[in-house]
């Protein structure tokens, strides 16, 4: 009976690796959509129109400012996750690919510092503006791209090592790209990317015919008006990267990517190319970077320095993946907004309200402690719930469940119960040996989860061969 | 050496059909130290064949060299009469020879159902594979009642089971199976090699590495026995299982 009712629900699951029904299927767009034009309705017109009394404490813990920097750092945080998360291929030197974004926003995106041509693309900017401007839209592709190659050019020689040592060469990336564009202005005699002083005016997100036709600002500066609109645009992007990782996961690709995570040499042998699933892996992660990149630049900070590209970004964005629940998109996506929340705003709005509440003198020094604070913050994640904020499902369920015995796999649970009656019903002293026999063969191995077949079934088998001699 | 040369011509192994895969003077090495040295063996369509030997005798390294994760120092792997010596792994499994590993590896944190699909990540006959998927559950029952379990929560001999079912799911028409008795209590043992016999019936060809040499020697048809990295006997399985010195040194025997 049971076997005819599982084999009848197969075919619809046989294909993919979920089966997910239409609410679900349809749940999060509808839900996403709604928490991003909820945040737009928030600052363009509810606040606005309340009293200073209750929209001032809302804008000081969560500035407009501050939300565009977490959807921001949300791009960051989900490319991050389909190196880490999906892939499980630890990069310390994420940084490399948002300063690579970064920079080609500036190239393509300001007047630069020594170009002489003029050329516009779709841009906003007036068209006699000098130097190069290109719509935001095509340097977040062209960017996303130019980072994909060089993750392939970086993880062809280094994607073949394992775990710690591609940490180590990918933190060597991460160090080697800042020294680069530090060094830039005079790369074989050419300007680059003029040095340590970076490019600055870079142009600001265009709306295009919203702003055509005076809905939205023509240019999304950092003015109150363009920092609203940029939660759609930012919102959109973390949207499509969101759609990306979900529908990956769920392919041939995503499935390949899990195996590698959970066993290399059997992913092989199941037939999935190494290298070049991993390769996919960091060419992914890295497009996402380079958008991320671009969002930075061109739409927070409007310049680009080496000191922006520090270690300190590369694990940051790690910490947002790790604490919000590696491989899983929702938390991942939590993890940046908490993390980033409290990098930008969060630590000095704690330390204002508690100045004011306590007399101490925080406002200053906590964002200044950020990364102790952060750390002792991942201490604690590592010892009360390492497996993340909102975890993976298939994590969650291994760290939860019991692994079954040989002795129940062999039926030995039903054999109990009926040699359990029969001893009480006779007090038969052969029924007692049997109980004692399944349960000893049960005791051993029951409740370790974690360890490997191999472990867990030898105590057990060995407890039946002695009961079978006797 | 004894068998080979009283049964000094095999009368038609494999009954005139040219043999499905061939190792032809094979060499491995782990750096300066050998694990297999010259050795060759033949693997006819329709056979079960057994490779079996103690501890370290290289078994494990042979299989791993056949699908194409080792490389031979010297020697050919030849595979339906085209060599792939050097194929990457994923290739082999491609090219049908599917390995179900050592210790199992199946992969943990993933369902019975998903690592059922990774075992056909090389196949896009989609048709075929819900029918192969059919196929390997009739052949482990057990395995669809736990279909959306989580594979590391299942028993060790049902992780076995699930080895081998994803293994099949690949559609080889050579399946290497790496010790899979190991660490099973007996009956499960009992319930794999009957799987493997009727694995067999269905066309599959079957390389077994097994330390449970009685076990494998009593379903396979032709057994190598390798000894430090070389070959030291081989001949058709019944008649080692009567050899007195393959008794002595595999079997326990007196």
């Amino acid at each position: 009976m049971a076997t005819t009712t599982v084999n009848s629900k197969r075919p619809g699951s046989s294909g993919g690796l979920q089966v997910r029904g239409f609410t679900d299927k349809y749940a999060w767009p509808l839900g996403y959509v709604a928490v991003i034009l909820f945040l737009f309705l928030l600052y363009q017109a509810i606040l606005p129109s309340l009293i200073t009394d209750v929209s001032g404490p809302v804008l000081a813990w969560l500035p407009v400012a501050t939300v565009n920097e977490c959807l921001m750092w949300a791009i960051m945080a989900l490319g991050l996750n389909v190196v880490v998360g999906y892939a499980g291929l630890l990069d310390l030197g994420y940084v490399a690919f948002w300063a690579l974004g970064g920079y080609t926003a500036g190239w393509l995106m300001a007047y630069p510092f020594n170009w002489e041509w003029d050329f516009h693309l779709f841009s906003p900017v007036p068209a006699d503006a000098p130097g190069t401007h290109i719509n935001f839209w095509l340097v977040c592709l062209v960017a996303g791209v130019l980072c994909a190659l060089l993750g392939i050019l970086i993880g062809a020689p280094t994607l073949r090592l394992r775990g710690d040592y591609l940490a180590l060469v990918t933190l060597g990336f991460g160090e080697v790209i800042t020294q680069f564009f530090r060094n830039s202005n005079e790369i074989a005699g050419f300007n680059v990317a003029n040095g340590d002083s970076g490019i600055s005016s870079i142009d600001s997100i265009g709306t295009g015919v919203l702003g055509a036709t005076g809905i939205a600002p023509p240019l999304l500066t950092n003015s109150s008006a363009g920092n609203v609109w940029k939660i759609l645009v930012l919102g959109l992007i973390v949207g499509g990267c969101i759609f990306v990782s979900l529908r990956i996961r769920e392919g041939r690709l995503g499935r390949a990517w899990l195996a590698i995570r959970e066993d290399e040499l059997a992913a092989s042998m199941m037939g999935v190319p190494l290298v070049r699933t991993k390769l996919l892996a960091y060419a992914v992660g890295a497009f996402f970077g380079g958008v991320g990149g671009v969002a930075n630049a061109s739409g927070i900070t409007t310049a680009v320095s080496p000191s922006g590209f520090d270690f300190g970004k590369s694990v940051l964005v790690l910490l947002m993946v790790v604490l919000g629940g590696m491989g899983n998109v929702w938390g991942v996506t939590v993890g940046a907004f908490l993390l980033s929340w409290l990098n930008s705003n969060g630590l000095k709005q704690i330390g204002v309200q508690s100045d004011a509440l306590f007399g101490t003198d925080l406002a200053a020094t906590l964002p200044r402690y950020n990364y102790i604070i952060l750390g002792i913050l991942l201490v604690l994640m590592m010892l009360f719930r390492r497996e993340g904020l909102i975890p993976e499902g298939r994590t969650r369920a291994l760290l939860k469940t019991p692994s079954r015995t040989e002795a129940e796999s062999l039926g030995a649970d039903s054999l109990e119960a009926a040699a359990e009656t029969e001893a009480v019903e006779r007090a038969d002293p052969a029924a007692d040996a049997k109980i004692a026999a399944s349960a000893a063969a049960m005791a051993g191995p029951a409740g370790d989860a974690t360890s490997s077949g191999d472990s867990t079934t030898s105590p057990g088998s060995g407890t039946q061969r002695k009961n079978s001699d006797d | 050496m004894s068998t080979t040369t009283e049964q000094a011509a095999p009368p038609a192994r494999g009954g005139g059909k040219e043999p499905v895969l061939e190792l032809r003077g094979i060499s491995v090495s782990y750096g300066s130290i050998t694990a297999v040295r010259d050795l060759s063996l033949e693997v006819y369509p329709g056979e079960i064949v057994t490779l079996i030997g103690s501890n370290g005798a290289g078994k494990s390294t042979t299989l791993r060299t056949i699908s194409g994760l080792l490389r031979p120092r010297t020697g050919d792997v030849v595979f339906e009469g085209n060599s792939i010596t050097g194929v990457p792994g994923h290739e082999v499994v491609k090219r049908g020879i599917c390995h179900s590993p050592e210790g199992r590896k199946i992969f943990q944190r993933m369902t019975v159902s998903e690592n059922l699909d990774l075992g056909a990540f090389t196949r896009k006959d989609k048709e075929k594979i819900a029918e192969d998927r059919e196929n390997v559950l009739e052949l482990f029952p057990r395995l669809r009642e736990r279909i959306d379990q989580k594979a590391g929560t299942m028993s060790g001999g049902e992780q076995q089971m699930l080895a081998v079912a994803r293994a099949l799911l690949g559609n080889p028409r050579v399946l290497l199976l790496d010790e899979p008795s190991m660490g099973l209590a007996p009956v499960l043992v009992d319930v794999i090699f009957e799987t493997i016999e009727r694995i067999r019936q269905q066309g599959v060809t079957v390389l077994l590495v097994e330390q449970n040499a009685l076990a494998a020697l009593e379903i396979a048809d032709y057994a190598y026995v390798l000894e430090s990295g070389t070959l030291s006997l081989q001949g058709p399985a019944a008649q080692l299982l009567d050899d007195p010195s393959v008794t002595a040194a595999y079997l326990g025997g007196h």
